[in-house]
């Protein structure tokens, strides 16, 4: 085992990535001079050359389009979109083709196109720079969405999405970056739609994915602490999506509570407390419930972005409440 | 004439007349109530797609808009197919999914019709970006509207394709209508061709209801780009003779304009030219009208006679397996 941070272990796949497969490009904003928004990219221009790190105009669907034109053609593009939010400018290449490209043509394309983009809030950019909008991508059929919480998941993952022949949206956390974890030496891969258990427990189940997966394992520490035994499931990928992992930790326990930033209506939590009541109703002890972003535009201030967004204590008070402690 | 110059006009009155037949088959299907959904026909512009796309190399890559019969036609995609893909069953180019809007045949290179307005041009010019890098000499064409010049896309790939000189053709077939808007209401420069110039990228303006001036200009262009000098945008000028599409009574245009430009029709037009040149083809010009009706007959029958796709197919081709 060897400890980096959530952008070294980045940093690192991508590296792995361009020195395995030569027909790899990188192709982004601000990626190779700059060297990344988030430093992901610092220093591969100078190693690949500006004949694979792209740096691109600022015209998300024109370089999301031309990754997918790449894919078809057989080269393996990795797009970064800076945030998630500017994907919007480029949601009619991703879900109007990317997504429908194999089904379309019956098989005849497909679009091996990668897009790396950055979520969530809690850093005070404002409410254009912190949505969470991946769970919009997990409701279009053709797409994969990972979403992973620590360093190892995102190293594993990545070597994952290599070989993947659609079209994935690799989801960062911009508060992530500077986390540290323990990461593996030998060359492993953490499976695309295959959820973790990262603490276990027999009282209730939390459900989450990306940064509030370390937001509810602090919560779970704290609980441990009032005697309280908290499972903590990390979805890892929203498409597709493990629920069997997810209903398997609620049959044993009998309570599930979902935890996300994304926006309470209409977020991807709601599909998961869907799911579990569906297929584990007869184990639940009590309703499934959510501790989810409030459903406002993330406002700039401080104290205010701070109860936009679930904290360990939001969800500590959702647990108590919900096992009457 | 030398006989390989006779040979590519005949083949070439051969994918007009195939054109203009399949699409008023596909019409009279569509009012059977055979074939659904959205068709928009090319009728009146077959010279565009049959001049352009006979300038094309095998290996070179096709990517177009929703009004797609023509090009898949003039590329070399069986009737059979194609209707056969319209009619929703399993033996079309899609095996049913796609539609009249989503041709695809990656044995052509044909990378699809795009139903999305200005969707397929920062793809097309990814698979130029591809073709680049192959380094195997292969260029994209692609075509769009003259409603796609309004879109950011456009605008974002021409920007693109002129900083990295990709080998890409984008042909702006300026058919005087967005759906029922003029197009001298919606663009600000009635030079099309001259948009290009802010990209200071190479453009022509083409007579796109003449299939020699087409061919010849198309000819050229493609030149240019294959021997590596960058993209070019051409604006070929023509006029749909149907609605935008079977469900549009045309109420935005008059019967004296319609009359006008039909008195261009490219196909009349070559096939006077061609006697001109070679008063002894007319046999041959007979010959090769009769075969396409029959083989278009034909695409009818085939669609009718196969299939619908089972309903294990609803979930193929979502998603492949990991390699």
């Amino acid at each position: 085992m060897v400890e980096m941070s959530y952008r070294q272990a980045m940093t690192k796949a991508l590296r792995e990535a361009l020195l395995k497969d030569h027909s790899l490009y990188l192709f982004g904003e601000d990626i190779g001079g700059y060297g990344g928004s988030y430093a992901v990219t610092k220093g591969f221009l100078e190693e690949f050359g500006p004949e694979r790190i792209i740096d691109t105009p600022i015209s998300e669907s024109a370089m999301v389009g031309v990754g997918i034109g790449a894919a078809m053609a057989g080269l393996r593009p990795v797009v970064e979109i800076m945030t998630i939010n500017f994907a919007l400018l480029a949601m009619d290449q991703i879900v109007n083709h990317a997504a429908k490209l194999r089904y379309m043509s019956g098989g005849q394309y497909t679009v091996p196109i990668i897009i790396r983009t950055v979520t969530g809030a809690g850093a005070q950019l404002g409410a254009t720079h912190s949505q969470s909008l991946e769970g919009w991508f997990a409701s279009v059929p053709g797409l994969k969405v990972v979403v992973p919480s620590d360093p190892k998941d995102a190293l594993g993952l990545f070597r994952a999405v290599m070989s993947e022949q659609d079209p994935v949206i690799f989801v960062e956390h911009l508060l992530l970056y500077s986390s540290k974890g323990e990461v593996p030496e030998d060359d492993y891969v953490v499976p695309i739609g295959k959820a973790e258990v990262k603490r276990n427990g027999d009282e209730i189940t939390i459900i989450s994915y990306s940064r509030m997966v370390l937001v509810a394992l602090e919560a779970a520490q704290e609980l441990a602490e009032m005697d309280i035994s908290v499972e903590v499931v990390d979805l890892r990928s929203l498409s597709p999506l493990d629920i069997e992992t997810v209903l398997e930790s609620v049959r044993k326990t009998g309570h599930a509570l979902v935890v996300e930033e994304a926006c309470r209506t209409g977020g991807f939590g709601a599909e998961v407390a869907s799911q579990v009541q569906e297929f584990a109703f007869d184990h639940l002890d009590g309703p499934v419930l959510r501790v989810a972003g409030e459903d406002v535009p993330i406002p700039y201030s401080q104290p205010l972005e701070k109860l936009a967004i679930p904290t360990a204590d939001s969800i500590i008070a959702a647990v108590k409440n919900m096992l009457g402690r | 004439m030398k006989s390989s110059d006779k040979k590519v006009l005949l083949e070439q009155y051969r994918k007009l007349i195939q054109i203009r037949l399949f699409e008023e088959r596909a019409a009279e299907q569509y009012m059977l109530g055979k074939i659904r959904g959205f068709l928009h026909l090319y009728i009146g512009e077959e010279a565009i797609a049959v001049g352009a796309i006979s300038a094309l190399q095998p290996q070179d890559y096709l990517v177009t808009h929703y009004r797609d019969h023509g090009h898949a036609l003039a590329r070399g995609v069986e009737p059979n197919s194609i209707m056969a893909e319209l009619f929703g069953k399993v033996t079309g180019t899609s095996k049913g999914k796609g539609g009249s809007m989503h041709l695809f045949d990656s044995s052509k290179r044909l990378a699809g019709g795009y139903a999305i307005v200005g969707g397929q041009i920062p793809i097309a010019t990814g698979l130029a970006f591809a073709a680049l890098k192959n380094g195997k000499n292969e260029i994209a064409m692609c075509f769009l509207g003259d409603g796609a010049l309004n879109e950011g896309e456009f605008h974002e790939s021409m920007n693109i394709a002129a900083l990295w000189k990709l080998p890409i053709i984008y042909v702006c077939e300026n058919n005087q209508y967005g759906m029922g808007a003029p197009v001298q209401d919606m663009v600000a420069n009635p030079e099309i061709f001259r948009i290009a110039e802010a990209y200071k990228m190479k453009s022509v303006r083409l007579d796109g209801m003449d299939l020699k001036e087409m061919y010849t200009g198309m000819t050229d262009v493609v030149e240019y780009t294959r021997s590596g000098k960058g993209p070019y945008f051409v604006e070929a000028v023509t006029y749909r003779f149907r609605g935008h599409s079977m469900a549009d009574p045309v109420i935005y245009r008059n019967k004296k304009e319609e009359d006008h430009w039909k008195t261009l029709d490219p196909i009349p037009k070559f096939k006077e030219w061609i006697f001109e040149v070679d008063s002894t083809l007319r046999e041959e010009i007979e010959n090769i009208e009769a075969e396409v009706e029959l083989s278009i007959d034909a695409s009818v029958e085939y669609a009718d006679q196969s299939s619908f796709p089972s309903p294990e197919a609803l979930y193929e081709d979502l998603y492949g397996s990991s390699e």
